[in-house]
């Protein structure tokens, strides 16, 4: 199915939770609504579901504007946070419920509520009360529900927030297959951004009730748009630090008290429509140590002191003193840096981003 | 680190703390005991007396002045049909606000709970204004409100002044914004997500409240349940003001009616008829102790 929302907003007496929210979503993607808690996603996805009523815009699905129609018709299932499940009641009794209100048959509900089951892996679980399940049982118990009355949309707020770490990873899979499997039209609320890179066709990023950005998560990624967006996602996250851009001897420099960096022209001549200081983004991952072997070309260079190292398994993550600026870098544990070493860092400067500090917009990809 | 090495920090220190918990113990329980005693001398009184011809502080005198005289005419009144009669009106004030109040309270509670209309702020400080004046207060204005249902035809003989119907109708009001109060605090406590589920489930608002939202509730339920009986199965004001005659009397009123001002009170009846009213309540606590300490301890058990 597919789902348009047009200027969507949503407030209580002057408090805004949702403002302006515009985008489309195709038919059998599955679309992250990312952002920090209180950035109005959980606020736009239950006006979706049709639980909150929208101030003012309109929720269309295939087309149809169903502002008016209530949540029980609208044919969408919601997984939530904290499971939401009806705890008087069995797993059956759980999965069952929207079939029995719907006045099914006896045995159809009972052969779909299995068959539902079966596919979550929770088949033989059905006679259990909700209270005597763990945390990752009750999760499919209530995926299964939004399942079993076969919905055009899947709405999910959070729904791993409350497992481990290691039954979120395997849930995550298992969520994004069945989603594509059965090609049902979904929403998947999350403040984890890995979790909405890893799943999500396109990923709608917000802050403060506004729409920051909606894109494919590489475009996020390579050609963020702001610099909440850009701060946002990926993990560690971006650095930032403010420059100044000036052109000499054709080439463009960007400086501070610690930093002489040179520029590729094509970044940099973007910005060079701004007077005064910008601010610049440098992933983690795109600065390295200078290897011994093969110095760096001058200004391409950064010198510094190590000051936090994080082992994090594969890399090292470390906070690198910049004459003063902090700056996090992702080195190859065998590297072995210690805290106190003096380092020479590479900067991947075609990676660089800039944005405007004013307007916190991106000067590259406007 | 393994677990030997930790456990000698975990434990206390030296065998000092554990006789000051036990000296602790000890007085929490001296203390207590000490607290109900005159409580219980009460009662073992009031069951001396029920089967005495006579009592002189706790022991039973027979005619001589000698400890006995045990009888059991104390209890003749059990074959008299108008005690059993205002037993019956004492149940049926309280299954008739066990009934009202449950409903209206459970109703009334979610809608404050979870519900935006008009004036809702306003209810909720009223109801809790109400709740502080006491019924002594507002008799003469309830009596003057019985009168005027009781002119109301044919309904008007069943909740008006002097029959069973309106003083159960009084005592549900007086008890109603307690227990609006008490429900309010249950659903408060029960999460959105679960509401909002049984809605897109395909759930009615009304069939939210009665299949999802009243089973999560139900040990509150039960509690106010046993509040409201007790209250109404000892109602004593509110029936003795608004009924006349032994006809509508209940217990508490049947009771009162047995102290005669004029000739000598047989006090050994009273305490016999005292009794009598307390048996049903006592094996209702009897059957429903665990019931009890469940919900005091900390309301819903489970998740």
């Amino acid at each position: 199915m597919k789902v348009e929302l047009e200027n969507l907003s949503k407030s209580w007496d002057g408090v805004v939770g949702a403002e302006d929210i515009t985008l489309d979503i195709a038919d059998g993607d599955l679309v992250a609504f990312l952002g920090p808690s209180g950035c109005g996603k959980t606020t736009t996805l239950l006006m979706v579901a049709g639980i909150y009523k929208p101030t003012e815009g309109t929720i269309s699905f295939d087309g149809r504007v169903v502002n008016e129609v209530a949540p029980k018709d609208r044919g969408v299932g919601m997984v939530f946070q904290s499971y939401a499940l009806y705890p008087h009641m069995t797993v059956f009794g759980n999965i069952s419920y929207p079939l029995r209100l719907q006045k099914l048959d006896k045995g159809d509900i009972k052969q779909r509520v299995q068959q539902v089951a079966d596919m979550m892996g929770i088949g033989d679980l059905l006679d259990r009360k909700i209270a005597q399940l763990s945390g990752g049982q009750q999760q499919r118990v209530s995926l299964g529900r939004a399942l079993v009355k076969e919905p055009q949309l899947l709405l999910f707020d959070e729904p791993l927030s409350n497992l481990d770490a290691r039954l979120r990873l395997t849930m995550r899979g298992e969520i994004k297959r069945l989603q594509k499997d059965l090609g049902i039209t979904s929403i998947y609320v999350t403040h984890d951004q890995v979790e909405a890179m890893t799943m999500a066709d396109r990923i709608a990023v917000m802050s403060k009730g506004v729409l920051q950005a909606y894109d494919v998560p590489e475009a996020l990624y390579d050609r963020p748009k702001t610099l909440f967006v850009a701060g946002f996602v990926g993990n560690p996250p971006m650095n930032f630090f403010d420059v100044e851009i000036r052109r000499t001897n054709g080439e463009f420099r960007a400086r501070s008290e610690a930093i002489d960096l040179i520029l590729p022209r094509d970044r940099a001549e973007k910005a060079s429509t701004v007077k005064g200081k910008v601010t610049m983004g440098l992933r983690p991952e795109d600065v390295d140590l200078v290897a011994d072997s093969s110095p760096a070309a001058a200004g391409l260079t950064l010198m510094g002191v190590a000051d936090v190292v994080e082992p994090l398994g594969r890399e090292d993550l470390v906070g690198v003193n910049i004459g003063g600026v902090e700056m996090r870098v992702l080195v190859d544990k065998t590297r072995g840096v210690v805290i106190g070493d003096n380092i020479e860092l590479t900067i991947d400067t075609t990676k660089i981003q800039l944005f405007d500090p004013e307007t916190e917009q991106s000067l590259l990809w406007a | 680190m393994t677990a030997t090495e930790i456990a000698p920090q975990l434990q206390p220190a030296g065998p000092l703390p554990k006789t000051r918990e036990k000296i602790g113990r000890r007085f929490a329980y001296g203390f207590l005991i000490l607290s109900i005693t005159p409580i219980l001398i009460g009662y073992t009184w009031l069951v001396v007396a029920t089967i005495s011809t006579r009592t002189e502080g706790l022991l039973p005198r027979n005619a001589e002045g000698g400890i006995g005289g045990f009888t059991l005419r104390n209890w003749d009144f059990v074959t008299d049909s108008a005690i059993w009669n205002a037993m019956l009106n004492s149940l049926l004030i309280a299954v008739a606000m066990v009934i009202g109040v449950g409903i209206a309270s459970t109703a009334g509670g979610y809608a404050l709970s979870r519900m935006k209309f008009a004036g809702r702020k306003t209810f909720l400080s009223m109801t809790l204004v109400l709740h502080a004046f006491k019924a002594e207060m507002l008799l003469i204005a309830i009596f003057f409100v019985l009168r005027f249902l009781g002119d109301i035809p044919i309904i008007g003989n069943y909740i008006g002044f002097n029959s069973v119907g309106g003083v159960a109708l009084v005592m549900v009001a007086l008890e109603l914004p307690l227990g609006i109060w008490l429900m309010k605090g249950f659903f408060d406590n029960l999460p959105w997500d679960m509401e909002r589920a049984a809605l897109i489930d395909g759930a009615s608002r009304f069939r939210v409240w009665w299949q999802i939202m009243l089973p999560q509730v139900r040990p509150g339920l039960a509690a106010l349940s046993l509040f409201t009986f007790i209250a109404g199965w000892n109602a004593y004001l509110v029936p003795f003001t608004f009924t006349i005659g032994t006809k509508v009397a209940n217990m508490p009123v049947f009771l009162n009616q047995l102290i005669s001002d004029t000739a000598p009170t047989n006090w050994n009846q009273v305490a016999a008829v005292g009794m009598f009213q307390m048996i049903p309540l006592l094996i209702f606590f009897i059957f429903t102790q665990e019931l009890l300490l469940n919900i005091y301890a900390g309301g819903s058990k489970g998740t």
